[in-house]
């Protein structure tokens, strides 16, 4: 019997392994096929309601709940529809970043942190990935917009004009072929018609200095590959900057740094949007960059986000089991226990998630409730909730 | 569990120790400078140096973790490699239970090699993908002719199980782990020699928090199981903190302070040292740290500063810290430091 049950375990994979994906190995051709053809089918669709032409503007306006936000998301779902299955990468997100201030969002990585903010740019790769449900509206000044609805040649005069990206890579966003002033000269011209070339490389120049490049006349006409990582990093957020943004997506923008060159950055980044008031989205899995950076945390795991509230409220009250797992597993000088706290198991198969609260395989406060279906998300005060039984006490957010 | 034989059976006959130097250190770095030579094409002339490690001396005690911090490019890696001698030196000598590996000819390296191991950042690019994991560990160790042959398989299991793997991981694939999974099959592979001491170089900076807390927990509950000696490198100095017991501070290739951890991290000398525990962000939003931010980056290692390295960057800097690069000397119970602003063992500046 033993030896049967291996030997399907074999052929079938592993149904409570730990590894992070169902593997391909085990998937028969035709299995394959029949997955990508429906794939197929149901992508093709979303792309024609995309690609339609003179898109009335009622189909892609929208009205803030709150004028205090410059972003609400709402019920976000991103999928991506991949050979072997539907990835939920983003799962029914709602959260919402107030002007002037700072969200940082927090996770392991693969938690959805990095789709979410694809999917306000409009930069998900499609087709396989998809905004299959929910709301992204954002307040220009003069109307509320739906970023999931808007048509993609109207997105590309919002993207780097009034929300502009900082990413980990900043390869992903500068051009190793040409000179880096230039790359910044065309961010510039773009969003000021009319502007003259020498008042547009006077601005350029202006930012490079701004972002704390000494010698900005001589980074001017280098190409990204003769700078530094660090300075490279400040040529991509000069760049993002250039066109004054109302909201700053920044994802993991100081992951690989030093840490004293992270300090500046985040000085930078704390300096600029004093001054051009801008609010800031930040990605990150290093909770003391949040805990320095951000007014309100929320905190994801699998596609969902199970914490979140202000920045006091997370971190000087954690509730959800993970993140007080999150924690107490950082090394840290006030707790020098001979053994840190790990968090045991590894998060589950993204393609093949449970019928009950995700956390629950890793939990050590999961109790009876915790076998009904995934938990809806509690308010802990009004501006802290969670998603987790244990609160079930106070009243459920929404609905 | 783990199979204590291993220890007792006593396989590998450990020479006498010829000439230790210090009872107690297992390994003794001393003027270690190792240049990388700069020239423009093949066969042109060389045209100056990168002087990637720059005369750094320290010492390691068997049994403890010594962190080695720094920013990226200022000599870690490049000390841990000397000590495999993965890669040559320019002066100096890097002495291992009283052996000058620089010293030794090919059949004693050979001989040594076991005994000292590394593991790397990226767990994922150190392991063959086309290997099965078993094969993966117990190649070298078949290679070397470790263990009885009979005995092999149980001996791999016994390794694979102290480093919190499964008997049946043993006919997977690398692609089919995660990367916490993956980091404890480079750590197994390393250990299935029965090393002395290793070379830990960024083991967890690639993994995500509740991992990496994995990791270091598995890694301490090696050293404190095989006595092992660890030469622990990283930038991520909240893990240093935790694992060490005595930590060294690099820029651009000297070591310009060592101390036992507590004292470093309550009393930190040297400037740099500040400025770099300073930047630590503290996960507490009440906590606003009185940070030192670093004007500029680091020199290039190929034209670094006269004087003091780091006087370019330096708050405190005099005008001898132009011209004199300072010596490394003992304040208070062996808190060494680099920096004009000590002398006789008090600061003066
Ligand atoms: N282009 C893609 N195709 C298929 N799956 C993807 C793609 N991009 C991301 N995913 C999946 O979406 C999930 C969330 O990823 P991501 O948002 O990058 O996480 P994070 O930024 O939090 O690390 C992961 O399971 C990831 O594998
Ligand atoms: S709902 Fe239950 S299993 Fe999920 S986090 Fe809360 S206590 Fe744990
Ligand atoms: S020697 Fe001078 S320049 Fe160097 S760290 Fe000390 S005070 Fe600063
Ligand atoms: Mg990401």
């Amino acid at each position: 019997m033993e030896q049967k049950k291996g030997l399907i375990q074999k052929w079938f994979g592993r149904k409570n392994g730990r590894g992070s994906a169902k593997s391909v190995n085990y998937m028969s051709a035709k299995e394959i096929r029949q997955i990508s053809r429906e794939n197929r089918r149901i992508t093709d669709e979303f792309e024609r309601v995309r690609n339609r032409e003179n898109v009335p503007e009622s189909e892609y306006t929208a009205v803030m709940k709150d004028p205090g936000n410059i972003l609400e998301i709402e019920d976000l779902n991103t999928w991506f529809f991949t050979d072997i299955g539907t990835v939920k990468a983003v799962d029914g997100v709602t959260f919402s970043v107030p002007r002037g201030k700072t969200v940082g969002v927090v996770g392991e990585s693969g938690c959805g942190k990095s789709v979410t903010a694809l999917s306000i740019m409009q930069l998900v790769q499609r087709p396989q990935g998809q905004v299959v449900k929910g709301e992204l509206r954002f307040a220009t000044d003069d109307l509320t917009i739906d970023l999931v609805r808007i048509p993609t040649e109207k997105m590309q005069k919002i993207r780097g004009n009034e929300i502009s990206m900082i990413f980990q890579e900043p390869m992903t966003s500068l051009n190793p072929v040409f000179k880096v002033g230039m790359q910044i000269d065309e961010v510039i011209a773009l969003h000021n018609e009319g502007m003259k070339s020498e008042e547009v490389k006077a601005r350029t120049i202006e930012m490079i200095k701004l972002v704390g490049i000494a010698n900005a006349e001589g980074v001017y006409d280098m190409y990204p590959h003769e700078l530094s990582g660090g300075m490279r990093q400040r040529a991509m957020i000069a760049m993002a900057l250039a066109c004054t943004p109302k909201l700053i997506i920044a994802d993991e923008p100081t992951t690989a740094l030093d840490v004293t060159i992270q300090a500046q950055i985040m000085d930078l980044l704390r300096q600029l949007k004093e001054r051009i008031n801008s609010s800031i989205m930040l990605i990150t899995h290093d909770l003391g960059v949040i805990a320095e950076m951000a007014d309100y945390v929320v905190v994801m795991y699998a596609g969902r986000i199970v914490e979140q509230g202000t920045a006091a409220e997370v971190f000087h009250h954690p509730s959800h089991p993970y993140t007080v797992g999150l924690m107490a597993s950082r090394p840290s000088r006030i707790r020098s226990a001979e053994q840190l706290y790990s968090i045991p198991g590894s998060v589950p198969n993204p393609i093949d998630m449970p019928n009950y609260c995700y956390f629950r395989d890793r939990c050590n406060r999961a109790f009876e409730a915790c076998n009904g279906d995934y938990p809806p998300t509690f308010s802990i005060s009004g501006t802290h909730s969670a998603a987790c039984y244990h609160y079930s006490a106070v009243s459920e957010v929404g609905k | 569990m783990i199979d204590d034989k291993r220890m007792k059976e006593d396989r590998f006959e450990r020479r006498p120790s010829e000439v230790s130097l210090t009872e107690a250190s297992l390994l003794e770095v001393k003027n270690l400078k190792t240049y990388f030579p700069i020239s423009s094409g093949l066969f042109s002339k060389v045209k100056g140096y990168v002087k990637a490690v720059d005369d750094v001396s320290f010492s390691i005690q068997r049994g403890t973790t010594m962190g080695l911090v720094g920013e990226s490019g200022c000599g870690k890696t490049t000390i841990g490699k000397t000590i495999l001698r993965l890669t040559e030196i320019t002066s100096g000598s890097v002495t291992f239970d009283g052996i000058d590996i620089h010293a030794l000819d090919r059949r004693a390296l050979r001989a040594l090699r076991p005994r000292i191991q590394i593991i790397f950042q990226d767990p994922y690019s150190s392991l063959s993908p086309r290997m099965p994991v078993g094969e993966i560990i117990g190649e070298a160790v078949r290679e070397k002719r470790l263990v009885a042959p009979e005995k092999f398989d149980d001996y791999i299991t016994g390794i694979m199980k102290d480093c919190g793997l499964q008997e049946y991981h043993k006919d997977r694939y690398p692609h089919e782990f995660s990367g916490g999974q993956r980091q404890r099959i480079c750590i197994a592979r390393a250990l299935a020699l029965n090393p002395e001491f290793i070379v830990c170089d960024e083991p967890v900076s690639a993994l995500d928090v509740s991992i990496q807390a994995q990791i270091i927990n598995l890694l301490k509950a090696l050293q404190a199981k095989y006595g092992l000696t660890y030469l622990f490198i990283s930038h991520d100095l909240s893990v240093v903190e935790h694992i060490s017991d005595t930590v060294g501070v690099m820029y651009l290739g000297n070591l310009v302070e060592y101390a036992d951890k507590a004292s470093i991290f309550d009393n930190p000398l040297h400037p740099y040292t500040m400025a770099l525990f300073s930047a630590i962000p503290v996960p507490d939003p009440d906590v606003k740290t009185n940070r030192i931010i670093l004007e500029g980056s680091i020199p290039s290692p190929a034209n670094p500063p006269e004087g003091c390295k780091f006087h370019t960057r330096c708050s405190y800097c005099m005008e001898i810290c132009k011209l004199e690069v300072p010596q490394m000397q003992t304040i208070g119970a062996g808190h060494q430091v680099a920096c004009h602003l000590y002398k006789d063992g008090r600061r003066i500046g």
